[in-house]
Formats: C-alpha cells, structure tokens, sequence
C-alpha cells in the first residue's frame, strides 16, 4: 500500500460511509466485517483477500451486537483498516493476517470509544438547541439531526484515516521481520478468532430452550463437511 | 383512541419520505434523549399536515412533545412513529400520547433486540460465513447477507409504520403478533444450527495450508472459548483477542 497520504483518501471515504453505517444511517449493516472488509479489498483490487479478512473479523463481530447505549466496537471503519492492510500484502505472507487483525481490533476499540464521545457531544448539541425545539422549531430538529449524521461521517472518515497512516507503515515493517512460518501464524490467528466466535454464539443461543442440542449439532455436521471439502 | 375501522390513507410520497427519515433516526443518539430527536425528525413531514401546517400551534406542540427522551429498537421505532402520526393528526389528547410514549419504549425494544441483535443478525453472520466456508466468492457472499439480512430489516420497518398507521396508539396488538412473540426463539435455535456447521467450515477455508494443524487448532479453539465463556461479563472476547494477537506479534518479533 502506498505510503502517499493521498492514496488513502478512497479508503477514508469508504471508512466514514461505513462507520455512520453502524449506528447513525442508514444500519443495513454494510458495516460488518464480512462486507465492509471486502468493499475495502475491492477497492485496491483484491477482493478475495479483503474477504478473507472480512470472514475473520467476523467471527469477533459475532460476538459484539449492538443493543441501545452499550458500548461496542465499531467495526465500519475497523474492517476498511484491516482488510485493506491484509489485501496490500501479498498472499503467502507471514504475520499478514495476524498484524491487519490486530490493527482492525485497536481501531475497533478506538472507533468504540470515538462513538461515545459523539454521543455525548450529540446530548451538548441537543442542550444547545432545547430552546427553541421546546418552542416546536421544526428546522431546529433537522438541523440538529443533519449535525449529528454529518460528525458521525467525520468521525469514521478520520478514524479511518488516521488508522491507515499510523498502521500501513507498521504493517510493511512488522511483516518484514515476522519470525514464524505463515502457515503456523495464520493457524493461530484463525484459531483465536474461532475462539471468540464460538462463545459469542453460545452466549446468544444459551437462553434459548434446546438451542445448545442445535449448536452441538451444526458444530458435528461442520466438522463433516469441512472434513469433505 | 385512534385504530378505527376507516383508516385514512398515507399517501405514497408521505409514506417513502418517513420510511427515509427512520433510516436516520438514531443519526443525534445520544444519552440524555435517545432516540427523541430522531422520532420528531422521522414524523415532522407528516406533521406538517396538522391544522395552520408548519407556522401552526398544533406543529410546534407536536413536534416539542417528540423530541423528548424516547427510546426503542431502531427499526421497531417505525412501530411507534406510525402510531404517534396517526395520533397527532387525530387530534387524540396530549395526555393519551404521553401515556404511549411512556409505555411504548419497553416492548419495542426487548423485540427488536432478542428478533434481530439477538437472531437475525447473527444467523445472517453464520450464512455468509458458512457460504464463503463451501467456497462462495466475494460478491456472493456479500449480496447473500446484505440481501437476506436487508429483507427482514426494510420489511419490518415498513410493516412497522404501517402498523403504527392503521392501528394508531392500540398498535400494541400488533407486538403480539406470533411472529413477533415466538420468532425470537425460532430465529435462535435455526442461528444455533447455521452458526454450528458455518463456524468449523469457515474456519477450514481460511486456515488453508495450515489444515495439518487443525488437532492443534480445535484443542485451541476449545479451550479458548471456554475461557471466554468463563469470563463474560468481566472481559468481552474481542478485547482477550487483542491482547492475545498483541502478544504473538510481539513474540514472532523478538523470538
């Protein structure tokens, strides 16, 4: 990937459509990983590989549903990071997947920690207007909405950005000097992703009356087929 | 009470410039009002309808009665905009309204979380996964969650205003709909079964040259879900996974 801040523009662009995606407009979840990933890929023209890191971060996005005010990772403009750093590394490569993982969980947890901070700059903005929506101000309630859906745009252009600067220069140098055959790195990253994975659906199923005979069952039937494949 | 049997109509136009709006409802969320901006900003065109139209008393009163707190599943909101529409322009009591915006945030938001955070969403997840496991491309995997998730998402919005619009503020009879009541658990247990078979097969496709050490992989697997299970609610897995990737990368670097 480029080191020319210019080259990351397109990305930042896909990372604010993207992360407004995830709470403020339109939610059709273009964000999760497994689409948001593979967009990313598509537009540095490796679209398998950007899927690749989509199916990956989707496995710790199972995990993470996002219910009203509780606070999860942002994985909009996290899966533009990740799946772009893993498609500018040619296949085969050690520690791809490890570090463009790596990379979207930290954005992830910041983009999580960005999304509060908006939120309660949204409850400053809303102070700000009470007079006059108190006073039934219709163009007061748009405007304060159209501010809203516009910082949130912001928000996850620049995430994105920033992300992309820091991180594709750490990308190039850390997959340089990885140490470990890339069948092993990639074993253990996919193994600690299916990890996450499997307990995000137990924690969703367990409540459900013979959800767990289900579970065991697809888990058996998994194993089969992959066995064939 | 509005919900009688003659049902005004919403035209079309109305009706598509209120489905667009609730896309953006949660676009100022935030912890004071919630959802209550964007429930007076999803009804405001409709609203304008209201005796003297947007200079009216009726308008201003509505639109500074809606913007207050209200929360609810965002999609499920649709439900309640529709009622609070037909409300409005029914000329039903403010105190009768109040009493709705009170009661309606609970079960709107327990159905929606348990029908979609909880199930659709995730057994969306698990056919994309288990497709891209049995060897899918890139844009058929894609079109299939974004298809299939987006089918149920966009219909139930649009049932959902329409519901609101037809039943007004009795729209809690629609909230007992079996698929409402009951699909929560179905959606759970067919997520359990297509979340089963995608997990290992998905796992398999991306692993790669690296099948010979699935032994390796599933005893890692196992044993790192148990832990994450054990520690619920004290540590979320992403955050586990972070510090776990951190240190592998660490290691490969320094080794």
């Amino acid at each position: 990937m480029g080191g020319d801040i210019l080259f990351y523009v397109p990305l930042a662009v896909l990372g604010a459509v993207l992360g407004l995606d995830v709470v403020s407009f339109p939610q059709a979840m273009i964000s999760r990983p497994i689409v948001a990933s593979t967009l990313a890929g598509g537009l540095i023209g490796q679209p398998v590989r950007g899927l690749t890191m989509g199916v990956l971060l989707e496995f710790f996005a199972l995990e993470s549903l996002p219910f009203g005010a509780s606070r999860y990772p942002e994985w909009g403009s996290a899966a533009v990071v990740g799946g772009s750093l893993f498609a500018a590394i040619p296949d085969g490569s050690a520690g791809a997947m490890s570090v463009a993982a790596f990379a979207a969980l930290v954005t992830a947890s910041i983009g999580s920690s960005s999304m509060v901070f908006l939120r309660r700059w949204n409850a400053i903005w809303a102070r700000g207007q009470q007079r006059r929506i108190a006073r039934g101000s219709g163009s007061a309630v748009v405007a304060l909405q159209l501010a809203g859906l516009s910082a949130d745009l912001i928000r996850g252009g620049v995430l994105t950005l920033v992300a992309l600067v820091v991180f594709s220069p750490l990308n190039r140098a850390i997959v340089g000097t990885f140490s470990m055959s890339p069948v092993i790195s990639r074993a253990v990253v996919v193994a600690v992703a299916s990890a996450v994975g499997l307990a995000a659906i137990w924690k969703v199923v367990r409540t459900t009356a013979g959800a767990r005979w289900w579970l065991a069952a697809g888990v058996g039937a998994g194993f089969i087929i992959a066995g064939t494949l | 009470m509005t919900g009688d049997a003659q049902t005004p109509a919403l035209p079309l136009h109305l009706r598509a410039a209120i489905l667009l709006r609730l896309l953006a409802i949660q676009g100022v969320w935030n912890y004071e009002t919630m959802l209550g901006n964007g429930i007076a900003f999803a009804m405001e065109p409709a609203l304008r309808r209201l005796p003297g139209g947007r200079q009216g008393e009726a308008y201003r009163t509505a639109m500074a009665r809606h913007s207050g707190y209200f929360n609810a599943h965002p999609y499920l909101a649709a439900v309640a905009v529709g009622a609070l529409i037909r409300a409005e322009l029914d000329g039903v009591p403010a105190a009768q309204i109040d009493r709705f915006r009170t009661a309606a945030p609970g079960p709107l938001g327990s159905v929606g979380d348990r029908l979609i955070w909880a199930g659709w969403l995730p057994l969306c997840s698990s056919l994309a996964l288990l497709a891209y496991g049995l060897g899918a491309g890139p844009l058929a995997v894609v079109l299939l969650f974004l298809l299939t998730y987006n089918f149920v998402h966009l219909g139930l919005r649009i049932w959902g205003l329409h519901a609101g619009w037809t039943q007004g503020l009795r729209v809690a009879q629609a909230l007992a709909n079996p698929l409402l009541r009951q699909g929560p658990a179905h959606v759970a247990r067919a997520t359990a079964l297509v979340a089963g078979v995608a997990l290992p097969v998905a796992a398999h496709a991306l692993i790669g040259p690296g099948r010979v050490l699935l032994g390796s992989v599933l005893a890692a697997v196992a044993a790192g879900a148990t832990l994450v299970t054990l520690l619920h609610g004290r540590f979320e897995g992403w955050r586990l996974a972070t510090l776990a990737l951190a240190t592998f990368v660490l290691y490969t670097m320094v080794r």
